[in-house]
């Protein structure tokens, strides 16, 4: 009996292990152009096993899609002499442009607190930061205050339910880039879970540029400052003058 | 129909960015102001970082006043004299402008300082012109009200540098002007804007100069003044986008083209009726921004990357 429940916690193990994820992407990059009104990935994939689906727990599946990260400064008004102004800061040193989650099912029940912790899934776990406290008395606060921005901005999604798997086998989900997009590598990662447990991920990127005109005048302002300004004069002075020139052959 | 602008990053319907230059463009030709003080807070609205706005803007300004004062320079409604001078001063004042720009960032507080010398100078001028505005209005309407002269004199007749502007049919001292363009330079510097709106009355009341060269001569300065401001901003924190720029200004050409016509059509006090209205609610807008507790206590401001 003992000898069985040990085959059987082995064979447990080892089918665990031998789940992996073979994935892939509708596009894995985003071209940002004049007309660019954000962009829709398709993320699919497969479970890969050698074994037949172990029972227990269910499979579950989450898929994260992160932009570039910058330091951010959150500032909160206060009335000092009846004007509201901005009167304390903190700075969180890493927070993603972009954050979306997408689930098979409720975090709260897929995952476990420890896992998200040691793999930083959802976003309170995903920005970093560090030695806060000193700079504002309720400094975490602040930290919810730009998750709740951030979300109301559209950039911090949780998309609980909105990963569709098929047979224990076969998953995928769309996650909507949008139009305000931030330009740099986006990471998707993908995690297979099972009791709250992750037993296989996967991590794809996707990259995001500016294109074609928008490239152009991205860098020349970089690289030319001095020559993109007056090119810009030149542009409003032509612009003035063709306008002047026009209606003036229209009303005579 | 969505347009991706490469420096503000943001998408944003361009014929929404079109109808905002013209608009602007419109109040632009009209009263001779350069519409600094409506575009950057419009852009703001419609979600453009404030740093691209207040840049942008300026090279929005560049193009509907040059569109406007070649209207002006065919009427023969510029004074180059007087804008020469008010140039001169304005380099002074803009300098100061700078420099204190600079200490008031460095003290954490420039945004309610930009925000503060809105309400304070928009609402001065405007109650100014509007109280002034009316009561001659209301002169004209009654018949055998004593006629007000034209030329007053004043203490600002006995300073000395005297010197003709002929375009103005003036003979006065290059003091005063020299003094109202270092305070328009000065304002320019703190608000992002070209300086017409203190211009223009300045001009009218303090300098009385004729309606008729104000408006051209206003224009003809503001060129000077905002297409410094746009290479300054380019150079140093490459926030000018050329692709918003340009919209707002196809816009605005045209805009500035009709609001001149129709400017002419108009009486001067109506105009200046008009204006100080316009200025008054872009005052009462920002004051009320102040005043009231926001929706949203916090922002969030992404940082460069280190």
């Amino acid at each position: 009996m003992m000898r069985a429940a040990l085959v059987f916690l082995v064979l447990a193990g080892a089918a665990r292990a031998n789940e992996t994820i073979v994935s892939g992407l509708s596009q894995n990059r985003v071209s940002i152009t004049a007309d660019f009104d954000g962009s829709e990935i398709l993320i699919y994939g497969a479970v890969k096993r050698e074994t037949p689906v172990p029972d227990g727990p269910p499979l579950e599946v989450i898929i994260t899609v992160e932009g570039p990260a910058t330091p951010v400064i959150v500032r909160r008004k206060d009335r000092v002499a009846g004007i509201w102004l901005n009167n304390a800061e903190v700075r969180v040193d890493s927070a993603p442009s972009f954050y979306a989650v997408a689930t098979t099912g409720p975090l709260q029940r897929i995952l476990s607190d420890t896992e998200n912790l040691r793999h930083k899934i959802t976003i309170e776990r995903v920005i970093r930061v560090v030695g806060i406290t000193d700079e504002a008395a309720e400094s975490g606060a602040f930290v919810l205050a730009m998750l709740r921005v951030r979300t109301n901005e559209d950039r911090y999604r949780v998309l609980e339910g909105r990963v569709e798997l098929t047979e224990d086998t076969l998953f995928r989900t769309d996650v909507v880039l949008p139009a305000n997009l931030t330009e740099g590598e986006y990471k998707v990662r993908l995690f297979l879970l099972r009791a709250g447990k992750v037993v296989a991920t996967q991590d794809r990127l996707i990259g995001v540029r500016k294109e074609g005109l928008e490239r152009f005048i991205f860098t020349m302002a970089q690289e030319q400052p001095l020559i993109y300004g007056l090119l810009s004069l030149l542009l409003a002075a032509v612009a003035g003058w063709a306008a002047s020139a026009a209606f003036r052959l229209i009303w005579t | 129909m969505q347009v991706y602008l490469p420096i503000a990053e943001v998408s944003v319907n361009a014929f929404l960015l079109l109808g905002l230059g013209g608009i602007v463009g419109f109040l632009s030709g009209m009263f001779g102001v350069g519409g600094g003080f409506l575009i950057t807070p419009l852009l703001f609205f419609i979600g453009v970082p404030p740093a691209v706005a207040v840049a942008t803007g300026a090279n929005q300004v560049v193009a509907s006043s040059i569109s406007g004062v070649l209207a002006q320079v065919r009427r023969k409604a510029v004074d180059f004299q007087m804008g020469g001078v008010l140039r001169a001063g304005g380099i002074v004042g803009s300098a100061i402008g700078v420099w204190v720009f600079r200490l008031m960032t460095k003290a954490g507080q420039i945004d309610l300082f930009v925000q503060l010398s809105y309400v304070f100078f928009l609402g001065l001028i405007g109650a100014i012109m509007l109280q002034e505005s009316l009561r001659s209005l209301l002169r004209a309407r009654k018949p055998g009200a004593p006629i007000r002269r034209a030329h007053v004199h004043s203490w600002v007749h006995g300073l000395p540098f005297k010197m003709k502007f002929r375009a103005s049919g003036l003979y006065i001292s290059v003091l005063p002007p020299m003094l109202v363009g270092a305070v328009v330079g000065f304002l320019a510097a703190i608000m992002g804007v070209g300086g017409g709106f203190i211009m223009v009355p300045a001009m009218i009341y303090l300098l009385g100069m004729p309606t008729k060269v104000v408006i051209g001569t206003s224009l003809f300065q503001i060129i000077f003044v905002t297409a410094f401001t746009t290479v300054m901003h380019a150079v140093t924190s490459q926030t000018v986008d050329m692709l918003l720029a340009l919209l707002l200004i196809l816009g605005g050409v045209i805009g500035a083209q009709i609001g001149a016509r129709v400017g002419v059509r108009l009486k001067a006090e109506q105009l200046r009726i008009l204006l100080s209205l316009l200025v008054l609610a872009v005052s009462a807008r920002i004051a009320v921004d102040l005043l009231f507790k926001p929706d949203e206590v916090y922002s969030v401001t992404a940082g460069l990357l280190p």
